[in-house]
């Protein structure tokens, strides 16, 4: 059987532990397909030799029976995850030659379960940018095209490498994290699913930071199966994650049921954007119609603050992002700059990070350490945390009057063409966010569901907006929404 | 409330990234932009509204405060640009 690199992970796993297929098969399949995808670059490292290790054991696990759900199944992980004697440098030149110690707890997790590495996947550098279009190994690229050009387009960021490889077949699925949609948005701009758990159902823990108030991982997946079987894999409390919440891990996969009568799906009447284009505003009728005819009941419903969601979330974030990032300083790891004679430490901080950190990085550092700084941090940091209570409240209002979920559209566009975006100002590109940004203010779970394909034949998705730790019936309603919009388009390969 | 250039080479500092004198006015603009986008958030009344600090209610697990890591200085160093006889080294910092 050819084409093992196109599976799902359930189809894999089911077939492994029938007897059918084994792990090395599996992964040498996904091993061709990296190596004959240099185009996309996708992948920043390739661990195929460790693959093969792994696959073999996994074999071994899975014949004597019993293997867990990841078993055998080739996974790409997102630079920002540290993992062992592997490069791990979230796509920063401050991090170059950077090879962990230790191992994150969620990839430590995956090992542990049997899963295969494929590699690290490309990324917007530090996980800051829409387009990974900062990533310090340029732009990894979609595998989708409009129809008739040849224009390349972004995956979206900032778990590009991780939205194009899933898309293209690279790999079975994929790890991601989200900090203001940076595994929604990708997911929709190619045509895959991705997750976005509660703030606290995984361990942040050995994943480099960027804004720890906001920062989640999660998986993107070809199927919302997979989501939820690769989500199970990664949540649990983690003592050396003190915000990770020590509570059950429902079994997610379980969870779908395909059943939603009765359930109350509210759509918030402020994503309708004034110049979104028709064909979201379609596609998120649509996808509440497919709701609506599964049995569910679609109500209106009112965020009155989200307007002021990316406002306050351009404070927060970077202002986060500048203390976290205060630790790179060419001291205990990655490069530091050349020193002139007389240089003292000032000079080594700062050339060091002047030459380490792009351009976006540079600038939300300075802006963090701006609102941060003494006379400034009423007027900005603390006003910022205010509306971000406001903006959790409006949610809570919205499930305390019986909503179940939310449906949004997931981007105001469909993926933009690299470069298209680079003289516009960096507000512009923030912009991408908007539908997906409130959920990470509000700590909330929320997924991305392909449902359709633009006028040029690109993907769509919709959003779904759970209640906290309520990801299993958020997984059950965007199964429905998955089994009814019936999405099966993949990029006709041309790299 | 605007950056002008002086502003921006604090900011620069502060941040501890080298920006070169001819930037100064580029950088200053484009904070400036961020900034105006920032201000629609005095538009919301938040009198009497708390900051939020944690978006989880939780309460902090606790335990005992005993050394439960460590003993490994290779490690630690493994990944420094520069590091002699155990230690992380730096240009001189005290003349």
């Amino acid at each position: 059987m050819s084409d093992l690199n196109k599976l799902t992970i359930a189809e894999a796993r089911d077939q492994m532990r029938a007897g059918d297929l084994t792990s090395a098969e599996i992964t040498e399949a996904c091993i061709s397909a990296v190596a004959g995808a240099d185009a996309l670059n996708a992948f920043s490292t390739q661990t195929f030799e460790g693959a093969r290790a792994q696959a073999a054991a996994a074999d071994a696990r899975i014949a004597k029976g019993d293997a867990p759900d990841l078993c055998g199944i080739p996974l790409g992980i997102k630079d920002l995850f540290c993992t062992k004697g592997v490069a791990s440098q979230a796509a920063s030149n401050i991090l170059d030659g950077f090879k962990p110690e230790y191992e994150s707890t969620i990839t430590a997790g995956f090992w542990d379960q049997g899963a295969v590495m494929l590699g690290k996947l490309n990324m917007d550098e530090f996980a800051m940018g829409s387009s990974n279009e900062t990533s310090t190994y340029g732009p990894a690229v979609s595998p989708w095209r409009r129809e008739g050009s040849e224009t390349p387009l972004t995956p979206g960021g900032s778990s590009g490498g991780s939205a194009s490889a899933v898309s293209a077949d690279l790999c079975l699925a994929a790890t991601g994290t989200d900090t203001g949609g940076s595994i929604r948005q990708p997911a929709a701009f190619t045509g895959i699913v991705g997750i976005k758990p509660t703030y606290g159902r995984c361990s942040r823990w050995g994943i480099i930071a960027f804004a720890s108030s906001l920062d989640q991982a999660g998986p993107m997946t070809k199927t919302v199966r997979d989501s939820a079987i690769m989500l199970g894999a990664m949540c649990g409390h983690d003592p050396k994650d003190s915000t990770s919440a020590d509570l059950a891990v429902p079994d997610f996969e379980a969870a779908l049921t395909g059943e939603i009568k009765g359930k109350k799906i509210g759509l918030p009447k402020e994503y309708r954007l004034d110049g979104m284009p028709d064909e979201i505003e379609k596609l998120w009728a649509e996808g509440a119609e497919m709701l609506r005819d599964a049995g569910a009941e679609i109500v209106d419903v009112t965020l009155p603050h989200t307007k002021y969601a990316l406002p306050a979330y351009y404070v927060i974030a970077p202002a986060e992002a500048s203390s976290n990032l205060a630790r790179y300083d060419g001291v205990r790891y990655g490069r530091r700059a050349k020193l002139e004679a007389g240089d003292g430490i000032t000079e080594m901080y700062e050339r060091t990070r002047a030459q380490g950190f792009g351009h976006e990085v540079q600038r939300r550092v300075m802006i963090g350490a701006y609102v941060l700084s003494a006379g400034f941090y009423d007027a900005y940091y603390r006003r910022a945390q205010r509306v971000r209570t406001l903006i959790k409240q409006d949610f809570e209002t919205v499930f305390a009057s019986g909503v179940d979920a939310i449906l949004t559209p997931a981007t105001p566009s469909a993926a933009f063409g690299i470069g298209e975006m680079a003289d516009q100002d960096p507000v512009k590109m923030y912009l991408n966010d908007v539908f997906t940004v409130t959920v990470n203010l509000a700590g909330l779970p929320g997924i991305s569901v392909p449902t359709g394909l633009d006028h040029q034949g690109l993907p769509l998705g919709l959003q779904l907006i759970g209640r906290p730790w309520e990801e299993a019936d958020l997984l059950n309603s965007a199964y429905v929404l998955e089994q009814a919009a019936g999405f099966v388009s993949k990029p006709a390969k041309w790299w | 409330m605007s950056i002008d250039k002086e502003t921006a080479r604090r900011v620069a500092h502060l941040a501890r990234i080298e920006v070169a004198e001819d930037q100064l006015e580029t950088l200053a603009g484009e904070l400036n932009g961020i900034v105006a986008f920032m201000e629609q958030l005095n538009e919301v009344d938040v009198e009497g509204v708390e900051p939020m600090t944690s978006v989880t209610p939780m309460a902090l697990k606790r335990r005992k405060d005993e050394v439960t890591d460590g003993g490994y200085p290779e490690k630690i160093l493994a990944n420094a640009p520069d590091a002699r006889d155990g230690f992380f080294a730096v240009p001189k910092v005290v003349e």
